[in-house]
């Protein structure tokens, strides 16, 4: 039998020859991420040394990534005051991948790592936070742990006691009609597979529709194989992966792709054409409640958001701009957007798609999670309703338990912002109700 | 002999938890406090430890899914509970695992809160509904990290092991 890319993967990283799911592995990381987290992170590593008589030692600075994002800037003395004894670790260990609050090179850790070119083909990458799934579209094999699981990783420069997971074959194919995209397939398969249909599992992305898409839209369909439960996404490495490594992350020397072998042994392989999708909305108050759109038109909202690391890059703010150029955020609506980083956020202003949102009434927003986690800035009211191009309804994620969160692609929601209900952009008609 | 205090639904998230805006509270001696903080009724009942340790919450399927904050393990392990449920989300096991949170995954079970359950090694033995339910046993490979006591000893030994053979 052969392997899947993450078997080889890990099979590389652990020094193996090769490995099958189920195996109990030790893989060396590659890149080791975390965010304002890296305060705990920090707490649990000095706690490892302590009693030994050693003096704690980070194993590979160059190989650790800090990016201040979920409360940039910050919004209480407690977070500012973490955020500061973080900036005296990074400068006490000689961490130099470190993003602070900044116009330029700050932003949301899941773009800031690909954006930057931390993450390459075949890597084993950690992250202290669940939504490391992402840089599977690079074609490495990443994935989230707990804070004192980094503190671990470094000290040894490796994840203990890994199990190879099993790996779900998806195999899309066919093409997207106008205003689909990845976010509706995404959205549609974690309907399809539930929350926890792929617990403790990879998705590997496959087909034409795959190999079509850009690397912005396979950063979104593995940034939502979490909430599916999997372990992580992967889209195996091709001629886009690295034309964005040259291209748009400035990577020189050598990239090598890891490809699953053709014989490889895939838990369950599932087909979609996306040719016939609608777009999709997750409803309330789990990611896999999704429906077509057709089921919620209409529903009035309160608050509509474009950004995070799902749908916060370029494209997503060039579809948004291109709907509501001239138009105007519905009175009774208000809009939020924030550009995934620093870097898009300057882009946007060049190509006039920030001016295009201000004049239409929205609030532009630095880079950063924002609202999308609820602890920072766009909380909603009790009995209010957003719309969102974030990836989690959950209850109380925004802030407000009292509160319903929808999900939905840029497209969606930039004709929605403009009547202020659920809205096709096919049609821009929201419907009754 | 365990009794559940409180029996809760399928995809309990971390957000649910432990929710995100008290994410800037790190010190496990400090997250308890905010457990199920928007479940108020259960947030009171933990912060009046009128219970024994190894009371049982009860979870249905997925328990812990979403973020990976840690505080949502430190939090429910600062009152000592058991966490009996259908199945975890990975992370949350793993964070469990690693700080020494006691769960059990027992995925047909069936507890109302006010039962009084038996846990044993393979079995969850509801005393009230006198039923008793199959436990799906840890991974060995995670067993050795609960044995060394959590992540942090385990690693301890390890740098430990390394730098005397170094
Ligand atoms: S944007 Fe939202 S989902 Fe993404 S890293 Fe930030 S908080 Fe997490």
């Amino acid at each position: 039998m052969g392997m899947t890319v993450v078997e080889k993967i890990l099979a590389r990283a652990s020094g193996l020859k090769s490995v099958r799911a189920g195996d109990v592995v030790e893989p060396r990381v590659d890149f080791a991420m975390s965010h304002e987290n890296a305060a705990l992170v920090m707490n649990q590593f000095l706690e490892i040394y302590q009693g030994t008589g050693m003096v704690p030692r980070l194993w590979d600075p160059m190989k650790i990534g800090i990016i201040f994002d979920h409360r940039v800037p910050a919004e209480s003395p407690k977070t500012a005051s973490n955020q500061k004894k973080i900036r005296e670790f990074v400068a006490a260990n000689s961490i130099t991948k470190f993003h602070d609050i900044r116009g330029d090179i700050g932003g949301i850790c899941h773009q800031v790592l690909p954006e930057n070119g931390y993450v390459r083909p075949g890597a084993v990458v950690v992250g202290t936070d669940s939504h490391t799934t992402s840089h599977g579209a690079l074609g490495a094999f990443a994935f989230g742990i707990g804070a004192t699981e980094m503190a671990s990783v470094w000290a040894l420069g490796a994840v203990v006691n890994v199990e190879v997971p099993a790996t779900i074959k998806v195999n899309v194919t066919g093409t997207f009609k106008k205003f689909v995209g990845p976010k509706d397939l995404i959205l549609n398969l974690i309907g399809l597979l539930t929350a926890e249909g792929a617990n403790f599992k990879v998705i590997e992305f496959h087909g034409a529709s795959i190999k079509a898409m850009t690397t912005s839209g396979r950063l979104v369909i593995c940034n939502m194989a979490v909430e599916a439960g999997a372990t992580s996404g992967i889209v195996p490495a091709d001629r886009e992966t690295i034309r964005y490594l040259r291209e748009e992350a400035h990577v020189k020397g050598k990239i090598e792709s890891v490809k699953p072998d053709k014989d490889a042994d895939y838990e369950r392989v599932i087909d979609i054409d996306v040719t016939s999708l609608e777009p999709q909305i997750a409803c309330p108050h789990t990611v896999d409640n999704v429906r077509p759109i057709d089921a919620v038109l209409g529903t009035r909202v309160n608050q509509i958001v474009i950004g995070s690391c799902t749908n916060g890059r370029l494209d997503d703010l060039a579809i948004a701009a291109k709907i509501l150029k001239e138009k105007k955020v519905a009175p009774g609506a208000r809009m939020l957007v924030f550009p995934a980083s620093g870097r898009i956020y300057n882009q946007a202003l060049a190509k006039g798609y920030i001016g295009t949102f201000m004049k239409a009434g929205a609030v532009v927003m630095n880079s950063g999670c924002g609202p999308c986690l609820g602890v920072h800035e766009g909380a909603l009211g009790d009995g209010e309703v957003a719309l969102s191009t974030t990836n989690r309804n959950f209850k109380g994620r925004m802030g407000n338990p009292n509160s319903e969160v929808y999900l939905c692609s840029p497209a969606v929601a930039a004709a929605s912002a403009i009547t202020g209900v659920i809205t096709d952009p096919r049609s821009r008609k929201g419907g009754k109700k | 002999m365990a009794k559940v205090i409180y029996a809760l639904g399928n995809d309990i998230s971390t957000d649910i938890i432990y929710p995100g805006r008290h994410m800037a509270t790190v010190l496990p001696t400090e997250t308890p406090q905010y457990a199920f903080a928007d479940i108020k009724e259960l947030n009171e009942l933990l912060r009046a430890q009128q219970e024994p340790p190894g009371s049982v919450i009860v979870g249905g399927k997925n328990f812990g899914c979403g973020s990976s904050r840690e505080q949502a393990v430190s939090a429910l392990n600062g009152y000592d509970l058991i966490i009996v449920a259908k199945n975890f989300a990975r992370i949350f096991l793993q964070n469990s695992i690693n700080l020494g949170l006691r769960t059990v995954t027992c995925p047909d079970l069936e507890a109302a809160a006010g039962d009084i359950l038996e846990i044993t090694p393979t079995a969850v033995l509801n005393a009230t509904s006198r039923k008793t339910f199959r436990i799906i046993p840890m991974p060995s490979a995670r067993q050795a990290i609960v044995e060394a006591g959590g992540l942090i000893s385990y690693t301890r030994k390890r740098i430990l092991a390394k730098s005397s053979v170094g």
